[in-house]
């Protein structure tokens, strides 16, 4: 697998780090319901497909990226900058 | 067709041409008291203690590929009960003994060899783990001794103990561990069920689970539907998906695993071996191959197949440890899809949806837990309570925070257990 991050170019698996399925961007509000907040930490989709989920580019730039891929082909289809996801769903 | 020195004579001269089909392999029957999703060892287990020990025998085990072909033909055959947490601890100190007792039960062999376990320390802070580990074993009524440098030295020579990283310390020595024959393990269990009744059914995938007033009434299949008023999730790697088909969100999260095995070679590891610093395991199977692994991929993956960095990583670690490694030749290498949860425990319970049963969330560990899962799992069934080696595997402990199992204590990210 490697990862086109949207600064450095195509890189080497190795150096991102993988935090989870990007639903981690839509944080609850402070004051949300505690169910709200189990979905949020604990339940997952877990697709076999398309997912999409945060990769931190350690060893790069420190980008977070939001990455979109198969998870039963490991094909990368997009990646783009976290920072420009969360502000497009805040929107 | 059961085993005996007669019958293993008569085969050896006869050239084994007599050993007929181990199970059945029945047409679905329109309906049944219990279905179990998934033919795994998990699956085949519950089946067969629930027929044995509860005398539920209209029962049907749905695979959609075959027996034995997921995790439980897939993993590293580790069989121990070292775990120190509350909870963890009574369960695998349960399954052990099932497994102590396995072969004589299943008339099977399934090359239950308690060859032991040493996990291997490298600090002065990681010894007083170890020890604290070693006393709940005890504590639990299991085995454990604590190794110091020149006690592991005289068991495993071969190790670099000169390493200026992780210096080995010692080690805890737990001698009822070791390993089993992971096929044979299912094929014991398919042969037992199947001889008491059990439908095994293959190459049947469940495709919907069928719900009506909060009821399970059955499911749908790539073979037609099939009606049963209880029904058991037991899918290992899939358990996502498949609680999806009943609307439930689990929580769960897909990883590989990979693992490697050399070329055969003439005995040299006489026990289980482990290095959690370097990430990284091995043992010896009796047909000789090194059988070796380490962590997970790290990302959420349904391919049975791994990536390049962690096969490095993981031979970089073996070579840290034991350089002799270096000398043997790389077989094969292959992955396996494992349900990991926030804690790194299972879940055995019920649901909200009545008669419908959840066994999922193994992470890597769920070998050593076939018998005991089983067990545990049928008696949920057939009672409608937890048996009492199982009764913190809830999924309500995700949602109330109360009872979480992080036995290695890295967090609540699915990725890290
Ligand atoms: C590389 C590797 C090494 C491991 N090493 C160890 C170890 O040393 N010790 C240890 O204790 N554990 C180990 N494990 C973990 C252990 O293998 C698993 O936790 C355990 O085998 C899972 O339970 P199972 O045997 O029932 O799973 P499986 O054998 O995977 O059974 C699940 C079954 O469900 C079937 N299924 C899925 N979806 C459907 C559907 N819709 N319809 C019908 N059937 C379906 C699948 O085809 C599969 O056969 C390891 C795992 C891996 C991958
Ligand atoms: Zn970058």
């Amino acid at each position: 697998m490697r990862i086109t991050c949207p600064c450095c170019g195509p890189r080497d698996l190795r150096e991102f780090s993988y935090r989870g399925a990007a639903s981690d961007l839509d944080r609850p509000a402070a004051d949300a319901p505690p169910e709200d907040w189990h979905a949020y930490l604990h339940l997952r989709d877990n697709p076999a497909g398309v997912t999409r989920d945060l990769w931190y580019h350690e060893l790069g730039c420190a980008s977070w990226l939001v990455v979109t891929r198969n998870t039963v082909t490991h094909e990368i289809l997009s990646c783009e900058m976290a920072r420009d996801v969360a502000r497009e769903a805040a929107r | 067709m059961r085993f005996s020195a007669w019958q293993l004579l008569k085969e050896g001269l006869t050239g084994n041409k007599g050993w007929g089909a181990h199970w059945r392999d029945p047409e679905p029957k329109p309906a049944y008291d219990v279905l179990i999703i998934g033919g795994g060892g998990h699956g085949l287990a519950t089946a067969y203690y629930l027929a044995k020990e509860h005398g539920i025998t209209n029962v049907a085990v749905l695979e959609k590929g075959y027996i034995g072909g997921g995790n439980v033909g897939r993993n590293t055959t580790i069989v121990r009960a070292n775990y120190g947490l509350p909870g963890n601890s009574e369960f695998y100190s349960h399954s052990l003994k099932l497994w102590e007792g396995l072969e004589a039960d299943l008339n099977y062999n399934v090359m239950h060899s308690q060859r032991g376990i040493i996990n291997l320390f490298h600090s002065d802070g990681a010894r007083d783990a170890a020890a604290r580990r070693g006393n709940a074993m005890i504590n639990q009524g299991d085995d454990a001794v604590l190794l110091d440098r020149d006690g592991v030295r005289a068991m495993l020579p071969y190790l670099d103990y000169e390493n200026i990283r992780f210096p080995v310390y010692g080690g805890l020595y737990h001698a009822r561990g070791g390993t089993a024959r992971h096929d044979a393990v299912a094929w014991g269990f398919a042969r037992g069920a199947d001889q008491r009744g059990v439908d095994l059914i293959q190459n049947c995938e469940v495709t919907g689970i069928d719900v009506e007033q909060g009821r399970v009434t059955g499911v749908q299949t790539t073979r037609g539907a099939i009606k049963a008023n209880k029904v058991a999730m037991v899918t290992a790697g899939r358990s996502g998906q498949v609680a999806a088909m009943a609307g439930m969100r689990l929580p769960i999260e897909s990883h590989i695993l990979q693992a490697f095995v050399t070329e055969g070679l003439k005995p040299c590891i006489d026990t289980v071996i482990t290095f959690g610093m370097g990430h990284f395991y091995i043992s010896q199977s009796d047909k000789g191959g090194l059988v070796f692994g380490g962590d997970l991929d790290f990302y959420a993956s349904y391919a049975a197949r791994g990536n390049l960095p962690q096969a490095e990583h993981v031979m970089e670690a073996a070579m840290t440890l034991m350089p002799m490694i270096g000398k043997a030749r790389v077989l094969r290498s292959w992955g396996g899809i494992m349900d990991m949860s926030p804690d790194g425990s299972p879940i055995i319970d019920t649901t909200h949806i009545d008669g419908l049963f959840l066994n999922c969330g193994w992470c890597y560990g769920g070998f050593k837990a076939v018998p005991g899962s089983g067990n545990v799992t049928a008696h949920l069934i057939a009672t409608g309570r937890p048996h009492e080696a199982a009764t913190k595997y809830r999924l309500d402990r995700f949602a109330t925070g109360i009872g979480l199992m992080d036995e290695e204590g890295t967090g609540s990210q699915h990725n890290l257990h």
